[in-house]
């Protein structure tokens, strides 16, 4: 069960950083273990310009960012996490001109891993866009101060 | 150019820049804020890197296929092997298996050091016309 704290970040979680709002992702429910989020279709997100399809890796952003926020939940708390691997595979064509929804569910949290699935669609999971499984390692930052990324201090991190 | 990345909405969202030397495309993603997906470290979303990758991956595909109207990906794994920092990333891709029906590519993503991967891709491709 989450806790009402965490539930109540899910929000800012799912859209609050500048590349999720940027592309527009709104968080859309909880429900059990399973969390969703919805990105609205826009003309510049399409992959096919002579289809308005939007983009595969549109799609992947979307559950790479959906399985987080499963790993959250499962953890019951926010803490850095970062993506190890992640597979897609790609059923069929998102419908052009409508949202895509996406579903994530942390089926194992290891002491250091998360092993995640998730499923991309604009009705229902039984019909999916297109299906990921991925990994996340935990504590991601550990030792890592805010700000370790910056170029001031790319001779210290090498 | 690849002419193709130029027409793509997606690829011009997150502002590709491609450079091809001769059958070799080299695509760069120049580095904004709102690529960002950890304001902290500060740290690229994994999703922009892994867009790069796969956009890459599509135009190299396409340059191999000139008849596709545009190559469509069956499955990518992307794997993580750095955190992309707040730079300029860069992207290549190779064919590894160029088959009838399906290709396979290995694409990677590196900032300033090509030896130092922040990701990998490993693709695969339809490339029959009329098939999936």
């Amino acid at each position: 069960m989450s806790s009402s704290t965490l539930v109540s970040l899910l929000p800012q979680l799912a859209s609050g950083a500048a590349h999720t709002h940027a592309l527009g992702f709104a968080y859309d429910g909880l429900e059990g273990d399973r969390v969703r989020i919805r990105v609205p279709w826009r003309e510049d997100l399409v992959g096919d310009p002579d289809t308005g399809v939007l983009a595969g890796g549109l799609v992947t952003a979307l559950l790479d960012h959906v399985g987080g926020l499963a790993v959250w939940i499962a953890l019951d708390r926010f803490e850095p996490i970062a993506t190890l691997d992640l597979r897609v595979d790609y059923m069929r064509a998102a419908e052009p001109g409508r949202d895509l929804i996406a579903e994530a569910r942390c089926y194992r949290l290891t002491h250091s891993i998360a092993f995640v699935r998730a499923w991309a669609f604009e009705d229902r999971p039984d019909d999916p866009v297109a299906a990921a499984q991925a990994a996340y390692m935990l504590s991601s930052s550990k030792g890592r101060e805010p700000g370790a990324n910056l170029p001031s201090r790319a001779g210290v991190a090498k | 150019m690849s002419a193709l990345l130029d027409r793509l909405p997606y690829a011009q969202f997150l502002g590709l820049i491609s450079d091809q030397d001769g059958e070799t495309l080299t695509v760069t993603m120049p580095f904004a804020d709102r690529l960002i997906g950890n304001p902290m470290l500060p740290a690229l979303h994994g999703g922009a890197t892994a867009a790069l990758l796969e956009l890459t991956a599509v135009a190299q595909v396409a340059l191999s296929y000139p008849r596709l109207r545009l190559p469509r990906p069956i499955n990518v794994t992307v794997a993580y092997l750095r955190s992309g920092r707040p730079v300029d990333v860069h992207a290549r891709a190779r064919i590894s298996k160029a088959g009838r029906r399906v290709a396979h590519v290995l694409a990677e993503a590196w900032q300033e050091d090509e030896t130092q991967p922040i990701a990998s891709l490993t693709a695969h491709f339809l490339v029959a016309e009329h098939d999936l």
